[in-house]
Protein backbone atom coordinates (compact mmCIF):
# COMPACT_ATOMS: atom_id res chain seq x y z
CA UNK A 1 0.00 0.00 0.00
CA UNK A 2 1.23 3.46 -0.80
CA UNK A 3 0.79 4.70 2.76
CA UNK A 4 2.95 1.96 4.27
CA UNK A 5 5.87 4.35 4.57
CA UNK A 6 3.77 6.72 6.69
CA UNK A 7 2.40 3.89 8.83
CA UNK A 8 5.90 2.56 9.33
CA UNK A 9 7.04 6.01 10.42
CA UNK A 10 4.12 6.32 12.86
CA UNK A 11 4.88 2.87 14.25
CA UNK A 12 8.52 3.77 14.79
CA UNK A 13 7.61 7.11 16.34
CA UNK A 14 5.29 5.37 18.79
CA UNK A 15 7.95 2.74 19.47
CA UNK A 16 10.44 5.47 20.39
CA UNK A 17 7.97 7.17 22.75
CA UNK A 18 7.04 3.82 24.31
CA UNK A 19 10.69 2.82 24.76
CA UNK A 20 11.51 6.04 26.61
CA UNK A 21 8.44 5.54 28.81
CA UNK A 22 9.26 1.89 29.46
CA UNK A 23 12.84 2.67 30.52
CA UNK A 24 11.62 5.51 32.70
CA UNK A 25 9.02 3.39 34.45
CA UNK A 26 11.50 0.54 34.97
CA UNK A 27 13.84 3.01 36.72
CA UNK A 28 10.98 4.20 38.92
CA UNK A 29 9.93 0.62 39.71
CA UNK A 30 13.47 -0.40 40.61
CA UNK A 31 13.90 2.65 42.86
CA UNK A 32 10.57 2.07 44.57
CA UNK A 33 11.81 -1.34 45.66
CA UNK A 34 15.01 0.13 47.16
CA UNK A 35 15.38 0.29 50.96
CA UNK A 36 13.95 3.57 52.28
CA UNK A 37 16.33 6.35 53.39
CA UNK A 38 15.18 5.85 56.98
CA UNK A 39 16.24 2.22 56.75
CA UNK A 40 19.58 3.07 55.18
CA UNK A 41 20.31 5.73 57.79
CA UNK A 42 19.95 3.11 60.55
CA UNK A 43 22.31 4.41 63.22
CA UNK A 44 25.37 3.10 64.92
CA UNK A 45 25.48 0.73 67.87
CA UNK A 46 27.96 1.38 70.69
CA UNK A 47 28.99 -1.51 72.91
CA UNK A 48 30.60 -1.17 76.35
CA UNK A 49 33.18 -3.95 76.20
CA UNK A 50 33.87 -4.12 79.94
CA UNK A 51 30.59 -5.83 80.83
CA UNK A 52 31.15 -9.18 79.09
CA UNK A 53 32.00 -12.42 80.90
CA UNK A 54 34.58 -14.87 79.56
CA UNK A 55 33.34 -17.68 77.27
CA UNK A 56 29.76 -16.41 77.51
CA UNK A 57 28.19 -15.54 74.19
CA UNK A 58 26.15 -12.35 74.17
CA UNK A 59 24.00 -11.38 71.18
CA UNK A 60 23.72 -7.66 70.47
CA UNK A 61 21.76 -6.02 67.65
CA UNK A 62 23.02 -3.82 64.82
CA UNK A 63 20.91 -2.84 61.79
CA UNK A 64 18.43 -5.56 62.68
CA UNK A 65 21.12 -8.20 62.59
CA UNK A 66 22.40 -10.20 65.55
CA UNK A 67 25.98 -9.42 66.61
CA UNK A 68 27.90 -12.13 68.48
CA UNK A 69 30.24 -10.89 71.23
CA UNK A 70 32.45 -13.49 72.90
CA UNK A 71 35.17 -12.56 75.38
CA UNK A 72 37.89 -15.18 75.07
CA UNK A 73 39.42 -16.95 78.07
CA UNK A 74 43.21 -16.87 78.56
CA UNK A 75 43.31 -20.55 77.63
CA UNK A 76 41.46 -19.83 74.36
CA UNK A 77 43.84 -17.00 73.51
CA UNK A 78 46.85 -19.20 74.27
CA UNK A 79 45.78 -22.05 71.96
CA UNK A 80 44.75 -19.83 69.04
CA UNK A 81 46.33 -20.33 65.63
CA UNK A 82 47.56 -17.30 63.66
CA UNK A 83 44.46 -17.44 61.49
CA UNK A 84 42.14 -17.39 64.49
CA UNK A 85 44.15 -14.62 66.16
CA UNK A 86 43.83 -12.41 63.10
CA UNK A 87 40.07 -12.18 63.74
CA UNK A 88 40.52 -10.94 67.34
CA UNK A 89 39.48 -7.48 68.43
CA UNK A 90 41.71 -6.46 71.35
CA UNK A 91 40.35 -3.90 73.79
CA UNK A 92 41.98 -3.16 77.17
CA UNK A 93 44.19 -6.26 76.85
CA UNK A 94 41.20 -8.62 76.42
CA UNK A 95 40.56 -10.57 73.23
CA UNK A 96 37.07 -10.54 71.76
CA UNK A 97 35.32 -12.27 68.93
CA UNK A 98 32.81 -9.77 67.51
CA UNK A 99 30.96 -10.77 64.36
CA UNK A 100 27.64 -10.75 62.55
CA UNK A 101 25.83 -13.75 64.00
CA UNK A 102 24.43 -15.03 60.73
CA UNK A 103 25.63 -18.18 59.04
CA UNK A 104 27.47 -17.16 55.86
CA UNK A 105 25.60 -19.89 54.02
CA UNK A 106 22.01 -18.66 54.08
CA UNK A 107 21.73 -16.43 57.12
CA UNK A 108 20.43 -18.58 59.99
CA UNK A 109 21.71 -17.83 63.50
CA UNK A 110 24.09 -20.57 64.70
CA UNK A 111 24.00 -21.62 68.37
CA UNK A 112 27.07 -21.48 70.65
CA UNK A 113 28.12 -24.47 72.72
CA UNK A 114 30.32 -23.20 75.59
CA UNK A 115 31.78 -26.60 76.49
CA UNK A 116 32.78 -27.45 72.94
CA UNK A 117 33.66 -23.81 72.27
CA UNK A 118 32.07 -23.80 68.83
CA UNK A 119 29.00 -22.83 66.83
CA UNK A 120 26.57 -25.12 65.04
CA UNK A 121 24.06 -23.89 62.48
CA UNK A 122 20.87 -25.95 62.69
CA UNK A 123 19.68 -25.08 59.21
CA UNK A 124 22.21 -26.86 57.06
CA UNK A 125 24.74 -28.21 59.57
CA UNK A 126 27.55 -25.66 59.17
CA UNK A 127 30.07 -25.29 62.03
CA UNK A 128 32.33 -22.49 63.29
CA UNK A 129 35.05 -22.35 65.95
CA UNK A 130 35.16 -19.87 68.85
CA UNK A 131 36.95 -17.28 66.74
CA UNK A 132 34.09 -17.38 64.25
CA UNK A 133 36.05 -19.19 61.54
CA UNK A 134 34.28 -21.89 59.56
CA UNK A 135 35.15 -25.52 60.35
CA UNK A 136 32.48 -27.43 58.38
CA UNK A 137 30.66 -26.66 55.09
CA UNK A 138 28.25 -25.56 53.61
CA UNK A 139 29.15 -22.02 54.86
CA UNK A 140 31.87 -20.70 52.51
CA UNK A 141 33.70 -18.56 55.11
CA UNK A 142 33.80 -17.55 58.75
CA UNK A 143 31.36 -15.07 60.24
CA UNK A 144 31.52 -11.61 58.70
CA UNK A 145 32.86 -8.90 60.99
CA UNK A 146 30.80 -5.69 61.06
CA UNK A 147 32.55 -2.36 60.44
CA UNK A 148 33.86 -1.30 63.85
CA UNK A 149 35.92 1.41 65.52
CA UNK A 150 37.63 1.07 68.88
CA UNK A 151 36.93 4.01 71.15
CA UNK A 152 38.66 3.47 74.53
CA UNK A 153 36.82 0.55 76.15
CA UNK A 154 33.91 1.05 73.79
CA UNK A 155 33.28 -0.45 70.37
CA UNK A 156 31.32 1.51 67.77
CA UNK A 157 29.60 -0.65 65.13
CA UNK A 158 28.82 0.86 61.73
CA UNK A 159 31.97 2.98 61.50
CA UNK A 160 35.18 1.62 59.97
CA UNK A 161 38.26 2.16 62.17
CA UNK A 162 41.88 1.36 61.22
CA UNK A 163 41.72 -2.15 62.73
CA UNK A 164 38.64 -2.98 60.67
CA UNK A 165 40.10 -1.52 57.49
CA UNK A 166 43.17 -3.72 57.99
CA UNK A 167 41.01 -6.83 58.42
CA UNK A 168 39.13 -5.96 55.27
CA UNK A 169 42.31 -5.38 53.28
CA UNK A 170 43.85 -8.67 54.39
CA UNK A 171 40.66 -10.51 53.44
CA UNK A 172 39.81 -11.68 56.96
CA UNK A 173 36.30 -10.36 56.48
CA UNK A 174 34.33 -9.28 53.46
CA UNK B 1 -23.93 -3.49 11.30
CA UNK B 2 -25.14 -7.00 12.03
CA UNK B 3 -28.82 -7.69 11.49
CA UNK B 4 -30.85 -8.25 14.67
CA UNK B 5 -34.34 -9.70 14.76
CA UNK B 6 -36.94 -9.60 17.49
CA UNK B 7 -35.85 -12.15 20.07
CA UNK B 8 -38.04 -15.21 20.62
CA UNK B 9 -36.59 -15.96 24.07
CA UNK B 10 -34.01 -14.69 26.54
CA UNK B 11 -31.60 -17.26 25.19
CA UNK B 12 -32.17 -16.10 21.63
CA UNK B 13 -31.73 -12.48 22.74
CA UNK B 14 -28.37 -13.34 24.30
CA UNK B 15 -27.44 -15.58 21.41
CA UNK B 16 -27.85 -12.78 18.88
CA UNK B 17 -25.60 -10.51 20.93
CA UNK B 18 -23.06 -12.90 22.49
CA UNK B 19 -23.24 -16.10 20.40
CA UNK B 20 -23.63 -18.15 23.56
CA UNK B 21 -24.50 -21.28 21.57
CA UNK B 22 -21.18 -21.13 19.76
CA UNK B 23 -19.34 -20.50 23.02
CA UNK B 24 -21.08 -23.46 24.65
CA UNK B 25 -20.08 -25.70 21.73
CA UNK B 26 -16.45 -24.56 21.65
CA UNK B 27 -15.97 -24.80 25.40
CA UNK B 28 -18.17 -27.79 26.20
CA UNK B 29 -20.35 -29.96 24.06
CA UNK B 30 -18.04 -29.97 21.02
CA UNK B 31 -14.72 -29.90 22.82
CA UNK B 32 -13.65 -33.48 22.27
CA UNK B 33 -11.94 -35.68 24.85
CA UNK B 34 -10.61 -39.19 24.12
CA UNK B 35 -12.45 -42.04 25.79
CA UNK B 36 -9.31 -44.06 26.51
CA UNK B 37 -8.36 -42.30 29.74
CA UNK B 38 -8.52 -42.97 33.48
CA UNK B 39 -9.13 -41.09 36.74
CA UNK B 40 -5.68 -39.44 36.53
CA UNK B 41 -7.09 -37.28 33.71
CA UNK B 42 -9.35 -35.62 36.28
CA UNK B 43 -6.45 -33.94 38.11
CA UNK B 44 -6.77 -30.80 36.00
CA UNK B 45 -10.32 -30.26 37.22
CA UNK B 46 -9.27 -31.14 40.78
CA UNK B 47 -6.65 -28.39 40.50
CA UNK B 48 -9.18 -25.88 39.19
CA UNK B 49 -11.49 -26.64 42.14
CA UNK B 50 -8.60 -26.35 44.62
CA UNK B 51 -7.61 -23.02 43.10
CA UNK B 52 -11.18 -21.77 43.54
CA UNK B 53 -11.10 -22.91 47.20
CA UNK B 54 -7.86 -20.95 47.67
CA UNK B 55 -9.32 -17.88 46.01
CA UNK B 56 -12.55 -17.86 48.02
CA UNK B 57 -10.91 -18.59 51.40
CA UNK B 58 -8.23 -16.02 50.56
CA UNK B 59 -10.84 -13.32 49.94
CA UNK B 60 -12.29 -13.88 53.42
CA UNK B 61 -8.85 -13.90 55.07
CA UNK B 62 -8.02 -10.67 53.27
CA UNK B 63 -10.87 -8.88 55.08
CA UNK B 64 -9.18 -9.22 58.49
CA UNK B 65 -5.48 -9.78 57.79
CA UNK B 66 -3.21 -6.79 58.57
CA UNK B 67 0.10 -6.59 56.67
CA UNK B 68 2.02 -4.92 59.49
CA UNK B 69 4.92 -6.49 61.40
CA UNK B 70 3.41 -5.42 64.72
CA UNK B 71 -0.10 -6.72 64.09
CA UNK B 72 0.12 -9.40 61.36
CA UNK B 73 0.70 -12.29 63.75
CA UNK B 74 -2.21 -11.33 65.99
CA UNK B 75 -4.57 -10.54 63.14
CA UNK B 76 -4.09 -14.14 61.98
CA UNK B 77 -3.82 -16.03 65.26
CA UNK B 78 -6.22 -13.97 67.32
CA UNK B 79 -8.61 -11.98 65.12
CA UNK B 80 -9.14 -14.53 62.35
CA UNK B 81 -8.83 -17.63 64.52
CA UNK B 82 -10.90 -16.50 67.52
CA UNK B 83 -12.87 -13.34 66.81
CA UNK B 84 -14.18 -13.85 63.31
CA UNK B 85 -17.05 -16.31 63.13
CA UNK B 86 -15.83 -19.24 61.01
CA UNK B 87 -12.49 -17.44 60.56
CA UNK B 88 -10.77 -20.70 61.46
CA UNK B 89 -12.54 -22.37 58.53
CA UNK B 90 -11.10 -19.96 55.95
CA UNK B 91 -7.64 -20.23 57.43
CA UNK B 92 -7.66 -24.01 57.57
CA UNK B 93 -9.13 -24.30 54.06
CA UNK B 94 -6.46 -21.90 52.80
CA UNK B 95 -3.60 -23.67 54.60
CA UNK B 96 -4.69 -27.20 53.72
CA UNK B 97 -5.45 -26.27 50.09
CA UNK B 98 -2.02 -24.61 49.74
CA UNK B 99 -0.43 -27.88 50.76
CA UNK B 100 -2.74 -30.29 48.95
CA UNK B 101 -2.57 -28.31 45.70
CA UNK B 102 1.10 -29.31 45.45
CA UNK B 103 0.26 -32.98 46.02
CA UNK B 104 -2.16 -32.80 43.09
CA UNK B 105 0.32 -30.83 40.98
CA UNK B 106 2.93 -33.54 41.52
CA UNK B 107 0.42 -36.29 40.60
CA UNK B 108 -0.59 -34.25 37.51
CA UNK B 109 3.10 -33.81 36.54
CA UNK B 110 4.08 -37.43 36.99
CA UNK B 111 0.96 -38.55 35.08
CA UNK B 112 2.15 -36.37 32.21
CA UNK B 113 5.66 -37.82 32.41
CA UNK B 114 4.38 -41.41 32.58
CA UNK B 115 2.11 -41.14 29.53
CA UNK B 116 4.47 -38.95 27.48
CA UNK B 117 1.95 -36.10 27.41
CA UNK B 118 4.67 -33.52 26.77
CA UNK B 119 5.64 -34.76 23.31
CA UNK B 120 4.71 -34.20 19.66
CA UNK B 121 2.87 -30.91 19.75
CA UNK B 122 2.13 -31.03 23.47
CA UNK B 123 5.36 -29.23 24.48
CA UNK B 124 3.57 -25.97 25.23
CA UNK B 125 1.16 -27.76 27.57
CA UNK B 126 4.15 -29.02 29.52
CA UNK B 127 6.02 -25.70 29.50
CA UNK B 128 3.00 -23.63 30.54
CA UNK B 129 2.31 -26.22 33.23
CA UNK B 130 5.83 -25.90 34.60
CA UNK B 131 5.49 -22.10 34.56
CA UNK B 132 2.34 -22.58 36.63
CA UNK B 133 4.36 -24.73 39.02
CA UNK B 134 6.88 -21.89 39.41
CA UNK B 135 4.08 -19.34 39.92
CA UNK B 136 2.38 -21.56 42.51
CA UNK B 137 5.71 -21.99 44.31
CA UNK B 138 6.16 -18.21 44.47
CA UNK B 139 2.55 -17.85 45.62
CA UNK B 140 3.05 -20.47 48.35
CA UNK B 141 6.27 -18.86 49.54
CA UNK B 142 4.93 -15.31 49.61
CA UNK B 143 1.81 -16.51 51.46
CA UNK B 144 3.97 -18.29 54.00
CA UNK B 145 5.51 -14.94 54.98
CA UNK B 146 2.20 -13.35 55.91
CA UNK B 147 1.43 -14.79 59.40
CA UNK B 148 4.87 -13.36 60.41
CA UNK B 149 5.72 -16.21 62.74
CA UNK B 150 9.19 -17.63 63.34
CA UNK B 151 9.07 -19.93 60.28
CA UNK B 152 7.74 -17.10 58.10
CA UNK B 153 10.61 -14.85 59.14
CA UNK B 154 13.39 -17.38 58.86
CA UNK B 155 12.15 -18.95 55.65
CA UNK B 156 12.06 -15.39 54.29
CA UNK B 157 15.61 -14.79 55.47
CA UNK B 158 16.98 -18.04 54.00
CA UNK B 159 15.14 -17.92 50.67
CA UNK B 160 15.95 -14.27 49.95
CA UNK B 161 19.60 -14.99 50.83
CA UNK B 162 19.64 -17.48 47.93
CA UNK B 163 19.68 -14.43 45.66
CA UNK B 164 23.10 -13.37 46.94
CA UNK B 165 24.34 -16.07 44.55
CA UNK B 166 26.89 -17.63 46.93
CA UNK B 167 30.37 -16.31 46.19
CA UNK B 168 28.94 -13.53 44.03
CA UNK B 169 27.96 -11.76 47.29
CA UNK B 170 25.14 -9.87 45.64
CA UNK B 171 24.07 -8.53 49.06
CA UNK B 172 22.78 -5.40 47.36
CA UNK B 173 20.32 -7.51 45.38
CA UNK B 174 19.14 -9.28 48.54
CA UNK B 175 18.64 -5.95 50.31
CA UNK B 176 16.82 -4.63 47.25
CA UNK B 177 14.42 -7.59 47.28
CA UNK B 178 13.82 -7.15 51.02
CA UNK B 179 13.79 -3.36 51.07
CA UNK B 180 15.85 -3.63 54.26
CA UNK B 181 18.95 -5.33 55.66
CA UNK B 182 16.74 -7.99 57.19
CA UNK B 183 13.10 -8.99 56.56
CA UNK B 184 11.06 -6.14 58.08
CA UNK B 185 8.04 -3.95 57.30
CA UNK B 186 8.97 -3.20 53.67
CA UNK B 187 9.52 -6.92 53.11
CA UNK B 188 6.15 -7.95 54.60
CA UNK B 189 4.14 -5.37 52.66
CA UNK B 190 5.73 -6.18 49.31
CA UNK B 191 5.26 -9.92 49.75
CA UNK B 192 1.66 -9.21 50.73
CA UNK B 193 1.23 -7.33 47.44
CA UNK B 194 2.84 -10.19 45.50
CA UNK B 195 0.66 -12.78 47.23
CA UNK B 196 -2.70 -11.10 46.80
CA UNK B 197 -2.28 -9.35 43.46
CA UNK B 198 0.70 -9.76 41.17
CA UNK B 199 1.26 -13.52 41.40
CA UNK B 200 -2.47 -14.41 41.29
CA UNK B 201 -2.75 -12.28 38.12
CA UNK B 202 0.16 -14.19 36.62
CA UNK B 203 -1.43 -17.49 37.64
CA UNK B 204 -4.74 -16.57 35.98
CA UNK B 205 -2.92 -15.65 32.78
CA UNK B 206 -0.91 -18.86 32.85
CA UNK B 207 -4.03 -20.97 33.44
CA UNK B 208 -5.55 -19.40 30.32
CA UNK B 209 -2.35 -20.23 28.39
CA UNK B 210 -2.30 -23.78 29.79
CA UNK B 211 -5.90 -24.42 28.69
CA UNK B 212 -5.30 -22.74 25.34
CA UNK B 213 -2.26 -24.91 24.69
CA UNK B 214 -4.51 -27.99 24.93
CA UNK B 215 -6.87 -27.00 22.12
CA UNK B 216 -4.76 -27.88 19.08
CA UNK B 217 -2.95 -31.07 20.21
CA UNK B 218 -5.90 -32.19 22.41
CA UNK B 219 -5.68 -34.24 25.57
CA UNK B 220 -3.39 -37.30 25.40
CA UNK B 221 -4.79 -40.79 26.03
CA UNK B 222 -3.58 -43.93 27.81
CA UNK B 223 -1.88 -45.40 24.73
CA UNK B 224 -0.58 -42.16 23.25
CA UNK B 225 -2.69 -42.94 20.18
CA UNK B 226 -2.85 -40.22 17.53
CA UNK B 227 -6.61 -39.71 17.21
CA UNK B 228 -8.20 -38.00 14.19
CA UNK B 229 -10.47 -35.73 16.22
CA UNK B 230 -12.20 -34.38 13.12
CA UNK B 231 -13.24 -37.85 11.96
CA UNK B 232 -14.09 -39.26 15.39
CA UNK B 233 -16.21 -36.27 16.39
CA UNK B 234 -18.20 -36.54 13.12
CA UNK B 235 -18.78 -40.18 13.91
CA UNK B 236 -20.05 -39.22 17.35
CA UNK B 237 -22.34 -36.50 15.99
CA UNK B 238 -23.70 -38.90 13.34
CA UNK B 239 -24.99 -41.12 16.12
CA UNK B 240 -22.24 -43.74 16.49
CA UNK B 241 -21.43 -42.72 20.05
CA UNK B 242 -20.24 -46.19 21.06
CA UNK B 243 -17.90 -46.59 18.09
CA UNK B 244 -16.36 -43.13 18.31
CA UNK B 245 -13.04 -42.79 20.13
CA UNK B 246 -14.02 -39.42 21.58
CA UNK B 247 -16.69 -37.95 23.83
CA UNK B 248 -17.99 -34.47 24.63
CA UNK B 249 -16.19 -32.47 27.30
CA UNK B 250 -19.58 -31.52 28.73
CA UNK B 251 -21.42 -33.38 29.96
CA UNK B 252 -19.82 -36.76 29.13
CA UNK B 253 -16.34 -36.15 30.46
CA UNK B 254 -17.40 -33.58 33.08
CA UNK B 255 -19.74 -36.02 34.79
CA UNK B 256 -16.84 -38.43 35.42
CA UNK B 257 -14.49 -35.54 36.23
CA UNK B 258 -16.82 -34.20 38.87
CA UNK B 259 -17.23 -37.69 40.32
CA UNK B 260 -13.49 -37.71 41.03
CA UNK B 261 -13.76 -34.13 42.32
CA UNK B 262 -16.49 -35.31 44.73
CA UNK B 263 -14.28 -38.04 46.18
CA UNK B 264 -11.41 -35.55 46.38
CA UNK B 265 -13.53 -32.96 48.20
CA UNK B 266 -14.53 -35.51 50.85
CA UNK B 267 -10.82 -36.25 51.42
CA UNK B 268 -10.02 -32.52 51.37
CA UNK B 269 -12.61 -31.53 53.95
CA UNK B 270 -11.70 -34.51 56.10
CA UNK B 271 -8.23 -32.90 56.26
CA UNK B 272 -9.64 -29.43 56.89
CA UNK B 273 -11.84 -30.54 59.77
CA UNK B 274 -9.88 -33.35 61.41
CA UNK B 275 -6.28 -33.31 60.22
CA UNK B 276 -5.21 -29.77 59.38
CA UNK B 277 -2.15 -29.95 61.66
CA UNK B 278 0.24 -30.99 58.85
CA UNK B 279 -0.35 -27.63 57.15
CA UNK B 280 0.18 -25.57 60.33
CA UNK B 281 3.79 -25.72 61.50
CA UNK B 282 3.95 -25.42 65.32
CA UNK B 283 7.09 -23.23 65.08
CA UNK B 284 5.07 -20.64 63.16
CA UNK B 285 2.87 -20.13 66.22
CA UNK B 286 5.73 -18.12 67.77
CA UNK B 287 5.88 -14.50 66.61
CA UNK B 288 8.83 -13.61 64.34
CA UNK B 289 12.07 -12.89 66.24
CA UNK B 290 15.06 -11.67 64.26
CA UNK B 291 17.49 -12.57 67.03
CA UNK B 292 16.53 -16.21 67.48
CA UNK B 293 16.69 -18.90 64.79
CA UNK B 294 14.39 -21.89 65.40
CA UNK B 295 16.36 -25.05 66.20
CA UNK B 296 15.49 -26.70 62.90
CA UNK B 297 14.42 -24.80 59.81
CA UNK B 298 12.79 -26.74 56.98
CA UNK B 299 10.44 -25.69 54.22
CA UNK B 300 6.94 -27.07 53.69
CA UNK B 301 6.97 -30.67 52.43
CA UNK B 302 6.51 -29.75 48.76
CA UNK B 303 9.82 -27.88 48.60
CA UNK B 304 11.83 -30.49 50.53
CA UNK B 305 13.18 -32.37 47.52
CA UNK B 306 14.81 -29.30 45.96
CA UNK B 307 15.97 -28.10 49.38
CA UNK B 308 17.72 -31.45 49.89
CA UNK B 309 19.53 -30.95 46.57
CA UNK B 310 20.84 -27.61 47.91
CA UNK B 311 21.89 -28.86 51.33
CA UNK B 312 24.69 -31.45 51.06
CA UNK B 313 27.04 -29.31 48.96
CA UNK B 314 29.24 -26.30 49.65
CA UNK B 315 27.39 -23.06 48.98
CA UNK B 316 28.24 -22.44 45.30
CA UNK B 317 27.84 -26.02 44.09
CA UNK B 318 24.69 -26.29 46.19
CA UNK B 319 23.20 -23.23 44.51
CA UNK B 320 24.08 -24.53 41.05
CA UNK B 321 22.54 -27.93 41.87
CA UNK B 322 19.45 -26.19 43.27
CA UNK B 323 19.11 -23.98 40.18
CA UNK B 324 19.51 -27.06 37.99
CA UNK B 325 16.73 -28.88 39.87
CA UNK B 326 14.43 -25.86 39.56
CA UNK B 327 14.63 -25.53 35.77
CA UNK B 328 15.40 -29.01 34.50
CA UNK B 329 11.80 -30.26 34.45
CA UNK B 330 10.87 -27.50 32.00
CA UNK B 331 13.32 -28.97 29.49
CA UNK B 332 11.85 -32.48 29.65
CA UNK B 333 10.23 -32.36 26.15
CA UNK B 334 13.63 -31.58 24.64
CA UNK B 335 15.74 -33.93 26.78
CA UNK B 336 13.52 -36.91 25.92
CA UNK B 337 14.85 -37.81 22.45
CA UNK B 338 12.58 -40.79 21.84
CA UNK B 339 9.84 -40.59 19.16
CA UNK B 340 7.49 -42.78 21.25
CA UNK B 341 4.45 -41.17 22.81
CA UNK B 342 3.38 -44.13 24.90
CA UNK B 343 3.12 -45.06 28.55
CA UNK B 344 6.45 -45.47 30.33
CA UNK B 345 5.86 -49.20 30.94
CA UNK B 346 6.28 -49.81 27.19
CA UNK B 347 9.46 -47.76 26.85
CA UNK B 348 12.26 -50.02 28.11
CA UNK B 349 14.92 -48.06 29.97
CA UNK B 350 12.68 -45.02 30.33
CA UNK B 351 10.36 -47.12 32.48
CA UNK B 352 13.22 -47.66 34.97
CA UNK B 353 14.14 -43.97 34.68
CA UNK B 354 10.59 -42.92 35.53
CA UNK B 355 10.21 -45.09 38.63
CA UNK B 356 13.72 -44.24 39.85
CA UNK B 357 12.96 -40.53 39.48
CA UNK B 358 9.69 -40.86 41.39
CA UNK B 359 11.23 -42.90 44.22
CA UNK B 360 14.31 -40.68 44.40
CA UNK B 361 12.15 -37.58 44.78
CA UNK B 362 10.33 -39.25 47.67
CA UNK B 363 13.71 -40.11 49.26
CA UNK B 364 14.94 -36.53 48.77
CA UNK B 365 11.72 -35.27 50.37
CA UNK B 366 12.16 -37.55 53.39
CA UNK B 367 15.85 -36.62 53.84
CA UNK B 368 15.06 -32.92 53.56
CA UNK B 369 12.81 -33.24 56.60
CA UNK B 370 15.42 -35.03 58.74
CA UNK B 371 18.28 -33.21 60.51
CA UNK B 372 21.33 -32.73 58.26
CA UNK B 373 23.71 -35.09 60.03
CA UNK B 374 25.14 -38.62 59.99
CA UNK B 375 23.56 -41.22 57.72
CA UNK B 376 20.77 -38.86 56.54
CA UNK B 377 23.38 -36.46 55.24
CA UNK B 378 25.03 -39.30 53.27
CA UNK B 379 21.76 -40.65 51.84
CA UNK B 380 20.72 -37.11 50.90
CA UNK B 381 24.05 -36.51 49.17
CA UNK B 382 23.82 -39.64 47.02
CA UNK B 383 20.14 -39.06 46.25
CA UNK B 384 21.00 -35.52 45.05
CA UNK B 385 23.83 -36.87 42.87
CA UNK B 386 21.48 -39.53 41.45
CA UNK B 387 18.84 -36.89 40.63
CA UNK B 388 21.34 -34.86 38.58
CA UNK B 389 22.83 -37.99 36.98
CA UNK B 390 19.39 -39.20 35.88
CA UNK B 391 18.69 -35.95 34.05
CA UNK B 392 22.08 -36.01 32.35
CA UNK B 393 21.47 -39.64 31.31
CA UNK B 394 17.95 -38.99 29.96
CA UNK B 395 18.86 -37.85 26.40
CA UNK B 396 21.18 -40.85 25.99
CA UNK B 397 18.81 -43.55 27.21
CA UNK B 398 15.92 -42.16 25.14
CA UNK B 399 18.04 -41.64 22.01
CA UNK B 400 18.51 -45.37 21.60
CA UNK B 401 14.94 -46.30 22.45
CA UNK B 402 13.29 -48.60 19.90
CA UNK B 403 10.26 -47.28 18.03
CA UNK B 404 7.18 -48.88 19.52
Amino acid sequence: MENNGRRGFMGKAFGAVAAVGAVGSLVAMKKSWDPLPSVKAAGFTTLDMTIYEENQLVTEKWRGKPIFVLKKTAEMVAKQTEKQKARDIIIGGSHYMVSIGLCTHLGCIPAYNATEQGFLCACHGGQFDFSGDVTKVPPPRGFDIPPFKIDGTKLVLGEAGPEYTKMKETGITL
Amino acid sequence: MAHFTKATSVKDWLNQRLAIDTIEKVMGSEYWIPKNINFLWAMGMVLVITFVLLLVSGIFLLMYYQPNIETAFYSVNFTIMRDVDFGWLWRHVHGVAASVVFLIIYIHMFTGIYYGSYKKGREMIWISGMLLFVAFSAEAFSGYMLPWGQMSYWAGMVITNLFSGGSLHADGLVEWIRGDYVPAQAFLTRFFMLHVLLIPLAILGLIALHFGSLRIPHVNNQDGEEIDFEKESKRYLNGDKAGSKVMRFANDFMSKDMMVVGVYLIFFFYLVFYNYGFAMDPVNFDPADGLKTPAHIYPEWYFLWSYEILRPFSVDIGLIAFGFAQVIFVLLPFLDRSPNTVAANRRGLFRIWFWMMLINMIILTAMGKLPPSGIYSTIGFFAAILFIAQWIALPFITMFEKKV
